[in-house]
């Protein structure tokens, strides 16, 4: 058992699911009425960003500016500059997809507390296919200095962040979905940023998520216990700047890491991971994610067996994985 | 901020700045010479006359803001601001060296009284924007004003003109834009390389007050400046018309010039002609 408050439910059909957009609006509603100094901004995608919920509280701090992803950012550097804390709302696909020069200039290298909101990221988004289904997005925002860079678990933790990055000072981008997912936390489940969480305790292999996959391997978790192998899951909503010293802890009892992400593989939170291990606990890891490739058109409950990101397509390779690889041991 | 100096005083110190300039890109080896030397009146006066600023306190709450778009003309905005009182005179000579809080492209997190960190064209009008939009609608604080300097080569970048639209669309009066219109950009003349004209239709037809000087003359910028203050239902665009290289004939109307740093035999002949107003006067220091 860990101390992390698990939603008792979790692993019952009939799991609360909500999309975690909708949780950075409530999120970005409540900092709003802390916090007078927030702004918001969006693209032409008020509704779907959920940035809406913000714009009718406080139509005179909402900004529309149409459907220019580069201005979009550049705007809110200058209010930034004027005092305000900007959340920029907008598909990942096109922000920061599209203007990500305008990021590392303006609000990163510039040091202003500029907030990315990247909807619609992932293949979760469905029939509109490859174009829209943002897969690089961790990894073009994760090598940027001074972001940070969150991918929450599902909708309470998606207003947790939210609420957390309004006030942390710094550029930051957060990773939405659209669809519905789990809700595996609580009110009562921590959340701080560049924290991880040891969401199940384990000896044989650390099973390490971000964003909503997390949720598949808390699932996983569970088949393997039936197998009597012990998986630990450790929830990792902060991408950048990582909680190293959970990660190690973890892969020092464990030896064996998997890592999942809706996401390229390459350069990815996977990435993030393995560069860690190899220079501090070279220990073996497999990445699972998406594999150099694109998107396509499908529902989403489709696409997810298709492209293996789900606890039952996933299962026959990690299984594979602890059947082969043995586990790292400190002095190796 | 007014430093009570005449016009006369005011170009005087345009060509100090330019003598600035030149020493500054000759000590750093690099740089680019053009676009700063066209821009020394515009900037000088802004600085020295024209912007309600104190250089002894850079983040003063009441200021008005600079933004410098084409950041890399930045050597005239160091200049000015030495000869503001922002930071010693004697820095100037760290431009573009190691551990300097003068780099290359301005940084603001380096030199305290720079609002905004450019370089890569075409960013720096959305954000002067952004402080205008929180200035005119958000914190409504009418008297404060943002100025900015852009190229002309930087008007190819598409992100001007989402911010020309967005400036239009929501009246930021209280934005007023030079664009140093010096006719080229790194690969040739910019009507060659992509054409901008017609420029002033261009502008008035996205909903802004358009006008265009002399970008030489520190009257017609007072001028401008006064009447872009007093239009208030739309930002202001100042069309002004600058010779590249502006006071060192070898240099001027040269695409060349564009990037580039003189040698020290051409910065001696450079320093000479500024200061003798290519031979018209006999310079103080000869």
């Amino acid at each position: 058992m860990t101390d992390y408050a698990l939603n008792p439910h979790y692993a019952s059909d009939d799991v609360k699911q909500e999309a975690n957009r909708v949780g950075f609006g409530r999120g970005l509603l409540a900092a709003g009425q802390e916090n007078e100094s927030i702004v918001a901004l969006c693209a032409d995608l008020t509704d779907s960003t959920q940035i809406s919920v913000f714009r009718d509280e406080f139509p005179e701090r909402f900004v529309e500016v149409g459907i220019a992803e580069q201005n979009l950012v550049t705007v809110a550097s200058g209010m930034a500059r004027a005092g305000k804390i900007p959340f920029t709302a907008s598909y990942a696909a096109f922000s920061p997809g599209r203007n990500w020069e305008q990021i590392r200039t303006t609000i990163c290298l510039n040091d202003q507390p500029v907030k990315i909101v990247g909807a619609h990221a992932g293949i979760s988004v469905g029939p509109d296919g490859a174009t829209h289904q943002i897969l690089e997005d961790i990894a073009i925002m994760r090598v940027l200095p001074n972001m940070v860079v969150v991918a929450p678990g599902d909708s309470i933790e998606a207003e947790k962040a939210t609420r957390a990055i309004a006030e942390n000072g710094k550029p930051s981008y957060i990773r939405l979905a659209r669809e519905k997912t789990p809700v595996f936390s609580t009110e009562h489940s921590p959340f701080e940023i560049g924290k991880a969480y040891v969401l199940r305790q384990g000896t044989d292999i650390s099973l390490m998520g971000t964003g909503t996959m997390t949720y598949q391997l808390l699932l996983i978790a569970r088949m393997l216990e039936e197998h009597g192998i012990h998986a630990e899951v450790v929830h990792v909503p902060t991408i950048k700047p990582l909680d190293e010293h959970t990660v190690l802890e973890s892969v020092r009892k464990t030896g064996r890491v998997i890592t999942a992400e809706e996401a390229q593989i390459a350069g990815g939170f996977g990435s993030v991971i393995a560069e860690l291990l190899s220079e501090k606990m070279p220990a073996p890891v497999k990445r699972m994610g998406v594999y150099d490739r694109f998107g396509e058109s499908g529902s989403p409950a489709e696409l997810a067996v298709h492209f293996k990101l789900t606890a039952d397509t996933m299962i026959d390779d990690v299984r594979a994985f602890i059947e082969k690889v043995p586990q790292y041991k400190p002095g190796f | 901020m007014n430093a009570n100096l005449t016009v006369s005083q005011l170009q005087h110190k345009a060509n100090v700045v330019r003598e600035d300039i030149i020493k500054m890109l000759l000590a750093a080896g690099s740089g680019h010479a053009a676009g700063p030397l066209g821009m020394a009146e515009i900037v000088t006066t802004l600085y020295l006359d024209i912007m309600n600023i104190r250089p002894t306190q850079p983040q003063w709450k009441e200021r008005d803001y600079f933004f410098l778009s084409n950041g890399h003309t930045i050597p005239v905005q160091y200049a000015v601001m030495a000869e503001a009182g922002f930071f010693p005179k004697e820095e100037l000579l760290t431009l573009r060296k190691l551990g300097s809080r003068l780099q290359g492209h301005p940084e603001r997190t380096k030199l305290p009284g720079l609002e905004n960190t450019s370089g890569p064209l075409g960013s720096g009008l959305s954000q002067a924007a952004g402080v205008a939009y929180a200035l005119q609608h958000i914190d409504r604080q009418r008297h404060r004003f943002v100025y900015v300097v852009t190229g002309d080569g930087e008007l190819n970048e598409g992100n001007i003109w989402e911010a020309a639209m967005f400036a239009g669309k929501y009246k930021l009066s209280q934005l007023c834009v030079f664009i140093d219109r010096n006719n080229i950009q790194i690969d040739g003349n910019t009507e060659d390389v992509m054409p901008l004209e017609s420029l002033a239709a261009k502008w008035q037809s996205f909903g802004w007050h358009v006008q265009e000087i002399d970008g030489h003359n520190v009257e017609s910028i007072q001028d401008a400046t006064s009447m872009a203050r007093a239009i208030t239902n739309k930002p202001s665009i100042i069309i002004a018309h600058t010779i590249p290289g502006k006071g060192v004939p070898f240099m001027e109307y040269d695409y060349k010039w564009h990037g580039g740093a003189p040698n020290s035999e051409q910065a001696k002949e450079a320093l000479r002609k500024i200061r003798t107003l290519d031979g018209k006067i006999v310079g103080e220091h000869e």
